[in-house]
């Protein structure tokens, strides 16, 4: 069966099919169902799938599966084809396992909305277009997915169509994201004319022959990876394209679980690992990947430090994962990128899900200084969020550890990273306890600051089951990546044949002979860790005056950090205010008022003008009209009977 | 004595249609006109026997026909037009009747 991998997209598809068409006369218990077992059926068979694809020889574990040949002209040919290699198979388990999950949560969590055929149908859809995209077998095909969770994220952002500020969140998420997409396309087109194919075997396969060693400077493959990394930063909310995912919290809270955990801002991560084989021949476009993998890392640690909003917190929480992720792309480390995006689906996930239980039970109040006390009320909440917490702050053992520990010790080791990596790195593993525990401590310990009073409990097995099992799952995944010091990495076996046709940079070569400094490094950044964790409870465990004293001290630097070091603004002044005033200078009063108006206007006038001498012939005397036939037959007589001659 | 040459049929036949297309439009009785173009029509006809009979064809007799034929529902039609016009407008002037003008 395992050649049918590709029917795992049907179900989703039906799912939506079916709540986009009938959903709305259904009864909402029918449409929640049948949303949730779209997915589920997605998951169990990937499940069966996996385990027939377990078991094949690793040189067989690509599968690609021909469906039809989509376009053809000329020379130019693109088949839908489907590809089943380690790298798709585990983001499908996570796509559809932890989509899974969010459906059945939603259930509950979106009960008694009007909207539900639509909420369920997009959902599916949502699952269906991250499907596409890791199961594509070429670039084209990847692109409609690309495409697709766009779309998707824009209908369930905006999802609330009665909030002003909902729908705008949904086209700057939109807008952000096509900025992107131009670029993924011209790397796209660029492949295409370089290399006459976009089928990821045979092109990986080209470049490994004509391009065997890396080149530094500015080659094709150079523009190529950096073109289609900028795609990626745009679904992956990297520096510059970071700015629509916080806004994206407009959504539900299960939407920001999917959007942050198991669908689209992974897109990105899976499309430099995708690419690995044209990555990993450029070697200044992988630098700057890591720079602004760090970048961003630090710039979202930093801003979440100060947020009043739970949602947001975790927003630029993910954007700075997605940060810690490219850090470690670009120091060639593609299997450590995928383990960290493995294990922060799960936490994550949990972690956003904990604050729909939150928001449920306070109703809808987003300000962490209004919520407070909730750890009794809230019990399972309140320790499958801590497990979360701690998997996202790296203590050991849990998931968060092991990958964010091999993420700062490849920083290091690689002969592609450089210590400066390192260290901030492990700033911002400092920064990340201290925000997660400062949220955790504000919303659940403390006196409440709300007036939903003590009683009220949690919102049902359909909420809490989801967040234990994602709890169970955040603690344990660590284990498919143990560090060499521990026991064997069984992922990066995994994944090894991804990576067949990828320039080798002796990333993983050689830690058998550092275990000493690969422990010391890891036991450094949990001692940061528990560093920031225990400044947090400092500050805000009990006595919450220090962080107000000193936002009130220094107000220009509280303001920075809580706008986000003001990109959003200068965006808005530079860049939409730029386009702004182009559009009425140029494009409306030159282009559209003077060229295109002008044109039509002058031929109005023209005619106009000319039309009285033709209105004069139009007598209205007959006897006119006869001599002018007449008139007319004479020169027909004329004009003849000079041919003739 | 011989036969009168196919000319001055020819000849006879382009007088009549000229007088035809001057009467046409010089005169604005609506009747006189409309006996202008019979005799334009009939100048035609004259035309086609004049061929006819100088190539020994007989195509043109049956041009002929037709062109009597459609003569006739024209005379019918046009009469009809005629009293209509009368009727509406108590004249036969054709200058007077010059409403349908751009």
């Amino acid at each position: 069966m395992i050649e049918y991998f590709w029917l795992a997209l049907v179900p989703p598809l039906a799912g939506f099919l079916f709540n986009g068409l009938v959903g709305k006369r259904l009864p909402a218990r029918i449409v929640s169902g049948a949303g949730c077992a779209a997915t589920g059926a997605s998951f169990l068979f990937l499940l069966a799938v996996f385990a027939e694809f377990i078991r094949l020889p690793a040189e067989e574990q690509q599968i690609v599966h021909r469906l039809f040949t989509w376009i053809q002209a000329g020379t130019f040919t693109a088949e839908c084809s489907f590809l089943l290699d380690p790298l798709s198979m585990i983001m499908l388990l996570v796509i559809t396992g932890v989509g899974f999950l969010i459906h059945v949560y939603s259930t509950a969590y979106m009960e008694g909305e009007t909207g539900l055929y639509r909420y369920f149908a997009y959902l599916n859809l949502f699952v269906f277009m991250m499907s596409l995209l890791v199961m594509a077998g070429n670039y084209l095909l990847l692109f409609v997915g690309w495409e697709g969770v766009g779309l998707c994220s824009y209908l369930l952002i905006g999802y609330y169509i009665e909030r002003k500020s909902a729908g705008d969140a949904a086209k700057k998420a939109f807008v952000v994201n096509r900025v992107g997409d131009a670029c993924f396309l011209l790397g796209v087109f660029l492949i295409f004319k370089t290399f006459g194919t976009l089928e990821f075997g045979s092109l990986f396969e080209t470049v490994s022959r004509t391009h065997p060693q890396p080149e530094s400077g500015f080659t094709v493959l150079a523009a190529i990876t950096l073109l289609l990394f900028l795609g990626a930063t745009g679904k992956s909310a990297q520096i510059p394209l970071q700015v629509w995912l916080p806004d994206a919290m407009e959504g539900p809270t299960p939407v920001s679980a999917l959007i942050h955990a198991a669908t689209m801002v992974t897109a990105g991560v899976y499309l430099v690992v995708r690419s690995a084989a044209l990555y990993s021949r450029a070697p200044d476009v992988l630098l700057l990947i890591a720079v602004v993998g760090v970048l961003t890392a630090l710039l979202a640690a930093l801003t979440a430090l100060v947020q009043r909003d739970i949602k947001k917190v975790l927003a630029y929480s993910t954007i700075s994962q997605l940060g810690y992720m490219f850090m470690a792309l670009g120091v060639g480390a593609f299997s450590t990128g995928i383990f960290h995006l493995f294990t922060h689906a799960f936490f994550k996930a949990l972690l956003f899900l904990g604050a729909g239980s939150v928001l449920l039970r306070l109703h809808h109040e987003l300000d962490l200084f209004r919520m407070g006390g909730l750890r009794n009320s809230l019990k399972v909440t309140c320790w499958t969020m801590w497990v979360g917490t701690a998997a996202l702050a790296g203590i050991f053992p849990l998931s968060g550890f092991f990958s964010k520990d091999e993420i700062l010790w490849r920083a290091l080791d690689s002969p592609l990273g450089h210590p400066v990596f390192w260290v901030a790195g492990l700033v911002v593993a400092g920064l990340t306890a201290f925000y997660m525990c400062r949220l955790m401590f504000l919303a659940f310990y403390g006196s409440p600051g709300h007036g939903h009073g003590e009683s009220g409990s949690e919102a049902g097995t359909a909420v809490t089951a989801p967040l234990a099992i994602l709890a169970g799952a955040a603690a344990v995944a660590g284990v498919v990546g143990l560090p060499a010091y521990l026991g064997d990495h069984r992922l990066d076996h995994f994944l090894a044949p991804v990576f067949r046709y990828s320039y080798d940079h002796g990333v993983s070569a050689g830690h058998g002979a550092s275990h000493s400094l690969e422990l010391l490094a890891g036991g450094a950044a949990l001692a940061i860790s528990l560093l920031g964790a225990g400044l947090a409870y400092r500050l805000y465990a009990r006595d919450r005056s220090i962080p107000r004293r000193l936002a009130n001290r220094y107000p220009g630097l509280h303001g920075t950090l809580l706008q986000q070091f003001r990109i959003d603004q200068a965006y808005s002044r530079f860049v939409v205010g730029g386009l702004k005033v182009l559009s009425r200078r140029v494009l409306w009063r030159a282009v559209d008022v003077g060229v295109v108006d002008g044109a039509v206007n002058g031929t109005a006038s023209l005619f106009r003008r000319w039309s009285g001498v033709a209105t004069r012939m139009q007598s209205g005397n007959t006897r006119t009209y006869a001599a002018w036939i007449v008139t007319g037959a004479a020169l027909v007589f004329l004009y003849l009977y000079s041919v003739i001659d | 004595m011989g036969m009168v040459p196919a000319t001055h049929y020819l000849a006879l036949g382009a007088v009549l249609f000229v007088i035809g297309v001057a009467g046409f439009i010089v005169r604005r009785n609506v009747i006189t006109m409309f006996m202008s173009v019979e005799l334009m029509l009939n100048a035609v006809n004259l035309t086609f026997l004049a061929y006819a009979r100088t190539w020994n064809q007989v195509d043109a007799h049956i041009f002929v026909f037709f062109v009597m034929t459609v003569a006739a529902a024209e005379a019918a039609v046009g009469l009809a037009l005629i009293l209509g016009l009368d009727r509406h407008s108590q004249t036969l002037d054709i200058d007077t009747v010059n409403r349908l003008q751009g």
